[in-house]
């Protein structure tokens, strides 16, 4: 666990989370999706999260980001209560979902508009601008952008309102195989240089040990915390250290044990890349 | 560490050239062209010798000076690349025109295939639009305005009810069978009530047009403020957006290039109410004129103002199509236009 003083990221506690939602096939029950999260996040920590697809990680986000309200339990930033949406808590899909009726530049102004802080922040967007590498194309629209490049803007518009805590809900999904160890190195640089408390979910399982201080392993339907690994490597960290694929050969060897029952279920779940 | 490279070349945009015309055959199409015009010219005076030659004299004169501009710019496209290129694009659909013209002239007042005096020759259609240019322009004044008036309040409650039953479930739970029962009524079936209620012509005129303008813009405004990615407003709420900014900033956006296909219907049923209004009550404007003429059975005149109409909508049809050029220049790339 990493805690640095300095960090503009904030605490996270999730305590005993449930949430379910209507079933369209059933209309007297309702479908739980996570029953009782309860997990802390230190200030500027990087914490994965992975597990089968349909685990509820992506509802987590949405409950962390305030898009979502809980059936009970108490979700925490610092002290605070979450209840709304807020600056504080930027999110960045797998899809970038920039405007695209807006240019590169003014994509990532989007929040400072929005708080009504674009004139005393406008030096601001210029270094977000520089931070990602997109000074050139400041004036294209997203449509003219690779999918790399879009992501980049994704995550500098996240960024520019300063969150406490990042939720990136697989960023990199969507990308090839090199752009996407790229984009994880710049992930790394940005998180390093800003220390928001950042919540990542990805089926990667080298991009979880590759990036995160703690692994966080969930099961099927309803999700819960399956496993919190403790990723104890040194940064900048080699993909090809073998202590890594030790890590990751416990980590391989710990789903398909989890998930030996599904398989015969004859539905394919994989966590596995 | 970051490694770019190759990622930037996707974003080169630039339109292609057109490849450079041949002065030989722009020489070749151009000579078509001014023969066309040249045919068209001796059959209106071999035609003309039979009909009153004051009639005729307009035509002569366009003829002659279309045939004189055709042979005059031939010497300068040669050395002027640009004109060559914008004459290329362009002969062949002016040949068919003379051609064309030529054609009508044959039947109307060369061999009086069709029946006069309601089939007029293309002579006798542009000695009208001359002779009676001041009534013309007049009624052309009368229609925009009208049209103007009708169309800004249309488009404008038509944004609102669209805006409010796209964004708000409660608005759109009451609002839309409404709209939906009430809406398809074309509006020019309203005009024997608005007859009796309204205070006077030009208002229920106005009235009218605003009706047939503001059920499309409604429906899709409605339905293009309904249909915004749900993603875009996350993230724009995750960002600080309050609602303001979600609707004005992120839906109506969104919602842009349906509302334009809106206001493209809308205006489209304007032209049509405009005119039947102008037909059946309003005293002035182009609708008005056509049948006026008709009553004195002058069909040059009543010709001369369908070419008019035409010109006069495809123009403002044309203008639209430049605001929303503008407006969605950020689609280009993204859709086929």
């Amino acid at each position: 666990m990493v805690m640095t003083p300095d960090a503009e990221g904030s605490t996270l506690q999730l305590r005993d989370v449930r949430k379910s939602f209507p079933d369209p096939g059933d209309p007297v029950n309702r479908r739980l999706v996570l029953s009782g999260i309860s997990v802390s996040l230190a200030a500027g920590e990087l914490v994965s999260l992975i597990g089968p697809s349909g685990c509820g990680k992506s509802t987590l986000l949405r409950l962390i980001a305030g898009l979502e309200t809980p059936d009970s339990g108490e979700l925490l930033i610092g002290s605070e209560a979450i209840r709304r949406p807020s600056a504080e808590r930027g999110l960045v899909f797998q899809d970038p979902n920039l405007f695209p009726w807006l240019t590169v530049r003014r994509n990532i102004e989007v929040g400072l508009v929005a708080r009504g802080l674009l004139q005393e922040k406008k030096t601001e967007v210029d270094e977000f601008m520089r931070l990602v590498e997109l000074e050139a194309f400041a004036n294209a629209f997203p449509h003219h952008l690779s999918g790399g490049m879009a992501q980049r803007v994704a995550l500098a518009r996240a960024l520019i309102n300063h969150p406490k805590v990042l939720l990136l809900d697989e960023p990199l999904g969507a990308l090839d195989a090199f752009t996407r160890m790229r984009m994880q190195d710049e992930v790394l640089r940005l998180w390093s240089a800003r220390r928001s408390t950042t919540l990542l979910v990805t089926h990667d399982i080298d991009e979880a040990i590759y990036m995160s201080d703690r692994i966080i392993i969930m099961t099927p339907r309803p999700g819960r915390i399956d496993q919190i690994i403790l990723v104890h490597l040194g940064r900048p960290r080699h993909r090809s250290n073998p202590e890594f694929l030790q890590l990751r050969g416990e980590i391989l060897e710990l789903l398909h044990f989890a998930g030996g029952e599904r398989m015969k279920s004859g539905k394919a779940h994989a966590p596995i890349m | 560490m970051i490694v770019r490279n190759g990622d930037e070349a996707t974003a080169v945009i630039s339109p292609p050239k057109p490849p450079p015309v041949s002065v030989a055959a722009s020489l070749r199409t151009l000579s078509i062209f001014a023969g066309s015009v040249a045919l068209a010219l001796v059959v209106h005076l071999i035609v003309a010798r039979n009909e009153p030659p004051l009639e005729m004299r307009f035509y002569t004169i366009f003829l002659g000076s279309v045939l004189l501009i055709a042979v005059i710019t031939a010497p300068a496209q040669i050395l002027w690349a640009r004109l060559r290129q914008f004459r290329q694009n362009l002969h062949p659909i002016l040949t068919a025109a003379a051609f064309l013209l030529c054609l009508w002239e044959i039947i109307t007042s060369g061999v009086r295939l069709l029946p006069l005096p309601y089939f007029p020759s293309p002579a006798k259609v542009l000695h009208s639009l001359i002779t009676d240019r001041m009534l013309l322009f007049d009624s052309t004044w009368h229609s925009l305005l009208l049209l103007l008036s009708g169309y800004a309040f249309g488009v404008i409650a038509g944004l609102i009810t669209g805006l409010c039953i796209g964004w708000s479930p409660p608005v759109r739970y009451w609002g839309m069978p409404l709209l939906k029962v009430v809406g398809p009524i074309p509006a020019t079936a309203w005009i024997p009530l608005a007859m009796v209620v309204s205070p006077s012509t030009m208002f229920s005129a106005v009235a009218l047009i605003a009706l047939a303008v503001w059920f499309p813009v409604t429906m899709l405004t409605a339905s293009g403020i309904s249909n915004t990615r749900a993603s875009y407003l996350d993230v724009a709420r995750t960002l600080g957006a309050g609602r303001g900014y979600l609707i004005f900033r992120v839906a109506v956006p969104a919602a842009l290039p349906n509302i334009f296909i809106g206001l493209f219907m809308g205006l489209g049923a304007s032209f049509l109410t405009l005119v039947v209004a102008e037909t059946v009550g309003v005293k002035s404007g182009l609708g008005w004129y056509v049948s006026w003429a008709q009553g004195w059975a002058e069909y040059g005149k009543v010709f001369a103002a369908l070419v008019i109409m035409a010109a006069f909508f495809s123009t403002i049809m044309t203008v639209l199509f430049k605001v929303r050029d503008r407006m969605l220049v950020w689609q280009k790339g993204v859709i086929k236009w």
